[in-house]
């Protein structure tokens, strides 16, 4: 088979419909008699709800209905579905669709308006009358893991959830034996997805077909179906869910369920007309989940070369109000933390926690980021107690070559156990030094100095585990037309699966890859699957279409060989026809094939399997595959405000083949952007009431092109084994390593101070403190 | 950070009169978007995004924070790049505005819309109207364009998905091709 377009830099399929304004999000569905609703959410952190009264709303111009908790068939008023149990989560708390009788974050929807349109829907949210008594709210993670704290939830008795511990070898034994233990604490403050589009649902129900239609900005829509006709009591083939174009999800877009995912359907059912909720920016800031509040207290032990040969890291990970999702995110962080390291003896503990503020569930890197920010932190600090070199201190612990796979002894997210299938280390850290410059920093540095510059160079490491189970799913299909479709599971947010899809069956068909539609996020296309996270669309749908295109090759060949007299053997596809080798003019198109699988009459040879040119196939890995990778950077501080600027930013990458090198190299530098906000920019700030302070983008500063540098990519291709086409993921790798890389090149730039970063985000105000604080002390600089 | 560089740019709003309409009082307007005469009766506070979005059905102009931050909605306005979550639709009456929509199609793009395509200058493609509004108005008055300018002008539109490497070489390109075409 000939890969004319596995490998190349392809351009989009999608591109022309986007470009022109004639994307479909989900804001843009307009339907006949749509009605519009508003959510009144609690302006309290902590509060119990004495008294709702609506009657003022229900009369005002324009509106249609009001719920409140009580208004919601009574399974609806119960918490929601608990997404992903585990048993070291005792008290798995999940949202309600309407708050019960007390609230527990900003935020959490109170009652919903539907209304004639969004302006009167909002004019008459405000007149439906709260009484609130505030309760103490606990907003601090600290002081929320405390015994005497106030209780987010009363029954527990406690706002501490999970207690969760993972050990390899004997660390404590190791730790006695180190010549040297060098224990840090880590500070990561939260921040949210921010994509670009925020959430919305429409919902059509249509009584006489009994059929329940929800466009949802979702990166999940076949769980949404499912559990939709679960919760409304409709067959699953009665509730068509679509993810149409969906404007970034990053994670945060796949929650099953937000609450205004069950209040939009509900009410659409109950008033039989079509119901449309858009997000605005000031609710996705507070009611869109956010992420990345953790503490850890981390210690590393070394012999006296710095070869390690314990970590241990003890934290907090703050849940927020609620946790549906699980203990995905703390898991992901503790497992990800060993990085591309041999480390003998390993333990990680933590304490999953509530606090009265909005909900936490991954979001791109999902705990990565954390993880390589206390295992670089920790070796920088190694380097640094120890003067080696920092990027030898890295490559005398890297694994090698030889080692995979590399058993790290660790069960992953997916519950199987962390298994490094291929890699380079030692190759990929090579040559991100060549690409930075690192032989002549020491003299740039010096030179730089001269100048009265403090700049900084930063190299850091890591590895990703993507493309995990259970299975993603596919269907192609050649029509009469000729035509080429293919159906998968998993919806995209912008990842280009409409291109990188149809590069795959366009190989497998010989066809050009304009001329395969791909459909994903459209349950009535393609009713099986997870959705689109953890880096694993490329891998497990990419696979998936890989195996269902060369099925429909296969039957292809058989069809023919039996139309046109030949042995399969005799037969080539090439250009979307099928010839028999030297034999000239014995041809048929794959439009004649695909007409001549689905006779009227006659009968179906047993071996064609079904009719028609068609086949669905399922991709299920036995285990996650991990890319890795390292990032380098040359910074400059500016000492009197606080600013950095990046003079160079590298990115070298394993991410096994690559299917389109244009869609890979977009993911990575969309990736480093929103890493260089979460390392620098974008901090959630609360107040000690539990107000969201940063609720608009004046506030919280998303990188924007002034502060995003140009990015140089170098690839390294070491296929995976676990899955034919040999692919990893990589939506997650640029953002991964960004704030431990930040914080390395910052404590080079300013060595002569002493400073040294153990918190994320940073920001130009947060840096100055620092600084100021570092040169009111000279002595601690060494 | 330099933020909101594009909010430089002023617009005169409009006024009927000095009298304070009550947000839901409604007024008939008449504007030209994209070359059609649009009339209706809309409410005074109706924003010129949503009159463009729900009357005349446009939905190519995005609504990313409508306090006139992402510049997803930015639209021409008697020419100027404006955005058009900022006015109300009551303050556009008589004007002409263009949308995304009034660029290619796509069996004929615009070369601007081209240069996105080629680099990879977009993803989920929410915020790229905008940012195509907003260069196109920007490469009308700057034709050659050093990487500095293209930045300091893109800051003015935020977008999650890029990291703005392969818009900043598509408007480069865009200049070039542009040119050509002129």
């Amino acid at each position: 088979m000939g890969t004319r377009y596995f490998g190349e830099r392809v351009k989009r399929n999608e591109d022309p419909r986007l470009l022109t304004g004639r994307g479909t999000f989900v804001d843009d569905i307009r339907l006949p008699g749509m009605l519009h609703g508003a959510v009144l959410r609690s302006p309290h952190a902590h509060a119990r709800l004495l008294s709702l009264d609506t009657s003022k709303a229900k009369t005002a111009r324009g509106v249609v209905a009001v719920y409140t908790r009580t208004d919601l068939p009574e399974h609806l008023q119960q918490p929601l579905p608990k997404l992903i149990p585990h048993y070291a989560l005792i008290h798995h708390k999940t949202q309600y669709a309407l708050a019960p009788e007390k609230v527990r974050y900003v935020g959490e929807p109170v009652a919903f308006v539907v209304a004639e349109s969004r302006y009167l829907a909002e004019d008459a949210a405000e007149l439906v009358e709260v009484e609130y008594e505030p309760l103490p709210p606990v907003v601090d993670l600290t002081q929320a893991a405390q015994p005497n704290a106030p209780l987010v939830h009363e029954d527990m008795g406690t706002n501490v959830c999970a207690h969760h511990t993972q050990r390899v070898g004997n660390v404590e034994d190791a730790f006695a034996r180190a010549a040297h233990v060098f224990t840090e604490r880590f500070v990561m403050d939260r921040g949210t997805a921010a994509p670009m589009e925020c959430r919305g649902i429409v919902a059509q129900w249509e009584p006489k077909m009994r059929q329940l239609t929800v466009w949802d900005s979702t990166q999940a829509p076949i769980p949404i179906r499912n559990g939709l006709a679960r919760l409304l009591g409709l067959p699953q083939g009665g509730v068509r869910v679509i993810a149409p174009d969906v404007g970034g999800g990053f994670g945060p877009k796949i929650m099953m369920f937000y609450p205004e995912e069950i209040l939009v359907p509900c009410a659409a059912m109950q008033l039989g007309r079509p119901v449309k909720w858009i997000e605005d920016r000031r609710e996705n800031f507070v009611a869109m989940n956010q992420e990345r509040e953790q503490i850890h207290v981390a210690a590393i032990a070394v012999d006296s070369d710095g070869r390690i040969l314990g970590v241990r890291t003890n934290f907090l990970y703050d849940s927020g109000a609620y946790i549906p999702y699980g203990i995905i995110v703390p898991i992901v962080a503790s497992t990800t933390l060993p990085g591309p390291y041999k480390i003998p003896n390993y333990h990680c503990e933590f304490k999953a926690v509530f606090t009265n503020k909005t909900i936490v569930s991954p979001y791109r890197g999902a705990g990565r980021p954390h993880g390589v920010f206390v295992m670089e932190r920790l070796m920088d600090r190694v380097a640094k107690e120890l003067r080696i070199d920092r990027t030898e201190v890295r490559r005398r612990n890297l694994i090698q070559p030889h080692e995979f796979p590399y058993e790290v002894g660790l069960i992953y997210q997916d519950n199987a156990p962390v298994i490094y299938d291929s890699g380079d280390y030692p190759a990929t850290l090579a040559k991100a030094l060549q690409m930075i410059g690192y032989d002549m920093w020491p003299e740039r540095r010096a030179r730089y100095r001269r100048e009265g510059r403090y700049v900084g160079l930063g190299i850091a490491c890591y590895v990703e585990g993507s493309g995990i189970g259970p299975y993603e799913g596919a269907r192609v299909t050649v029509e009469p037309s000729g035509k080429v479709y293919a159906a998968t599971s998993v919806g995209t947010q912008g990842q280009g699966h409409f291109t990188s899809f149809a590069q795959i069956v366009a190989d497998a068909l010989t066809v050009p890859v304009e001329d395969v539609v791909v459909v994903t996020g459209d349950t009535g296309a393609f009713g099986w699957g997870t959705g689109t996270f953890a880096s694993r669309a490329a891998v497990v749908a990419g696979n998936a279409v890989h195996l269902a295109a060369q099925a429909v090759r296969e039957k292809t060949l058989k069809v023919a060989a039996t139309k046109l007299e030949a042995r399969v053997e005799d037969l080539e596809l090439q250009d979307g026809k099928v010839f028999v080798r030297g034999v000239p003019g014995r041809t048929m198109t794959l439009a004649e094939i695909a007409v001549a699988a689905n006779p009227l009459r006659g009968t179906i040879p047993e071996g064609w399997e079904q009719p028609g040119l068609e086949a669905s196939r399922y991709f299920a890995p036995p285990r996650g595959t991990f890319p890795n990778g390292v990032h380098a950077c040359v910074l400059e501080v500016d000492v009197q405000t606080g600013m950095i600027k990046i003079l160079k930013y590298v990115v070298v990458h394993d991410c096994g083949r690559v299917i389109n090198p244009l869609i890979l190299d977009g993911q990575i530098h969309g990736g480093v952007a929103q890493g260089l906000g979460g390392a620098f920019y974008e901090r959630l700030v609360y107040d000690e009431h539990g107000q969201l302070l940063t609720q608009t983008f004046m506030d919280y500063l998303l990188p924007t092109a002034m502060e995003v540098p140009e990015i140089e990519i170098g690839h390294l291709e070491t296929p995976s084994p676990l899955n034919p086409l040999g692919v990893k993921g990589a939506g997650e790798a640029g953002v991964i390593p960004v704030a431990a890389l930040i914080a390395q090149a910052i404590d080079d730039a300013l060595m002569e101070f002493g400073v040294r970063i153990a918190e994320m985000p940073l920001s130009p105000n947060r840096l100055l403190e620092i600084i100021q604080a570092a040169r009111k002390q000279p002595a601690a600089a060494s | 950070m330099k933020r909101g560089r594009a909010e430089g740019r002023t617009i005169k709003p409009r006024r009927n009169s000095e009298r304070v309409a009550s947000p839901a009082e409604r007024a008939q307007i008449t504007l030209t978007i994209n070359g059609t005469r649009h009339t209706a009766d809309v409410e005074v506070r109706k924003t010129l995004a949503d009159f463009i979005r729900e009357e005349a059905g446009l939905t190519g102009t995005h609504l990313g924070c409508e306090h006139g931050v992402c510049g997803a909605c930015t639209i021409h306005l008697d020419g100027q790049a404006v955005r058009s979550c900022l006015m109300f639709a009551v303050q556009a009456q008589g004007a002409e505005i263009t949308t995304v929509e009034s660029l290619g199609t796509p069996e004929r793009l615009h070369p601007l819309q081209e240069a996105f395509r080629d680099h990879h200058g977009l993803q989920c493609g929410f915020c790229t109207p905008g940012i195509l509004m907003s260069t196109l108005a920007f490469l009308r008055e700057s034709p050659h364009p050093s990487d500095e300018q293209i930045r300091e002008v893109l800051s003015g539109n935020l977008c999650r998905c890029t990291g703005y490497q392969g818009i900043v070489a598509a408007v480069r390109d865009a200049a070039r091709r542009m040119r050509g075409t002129a």
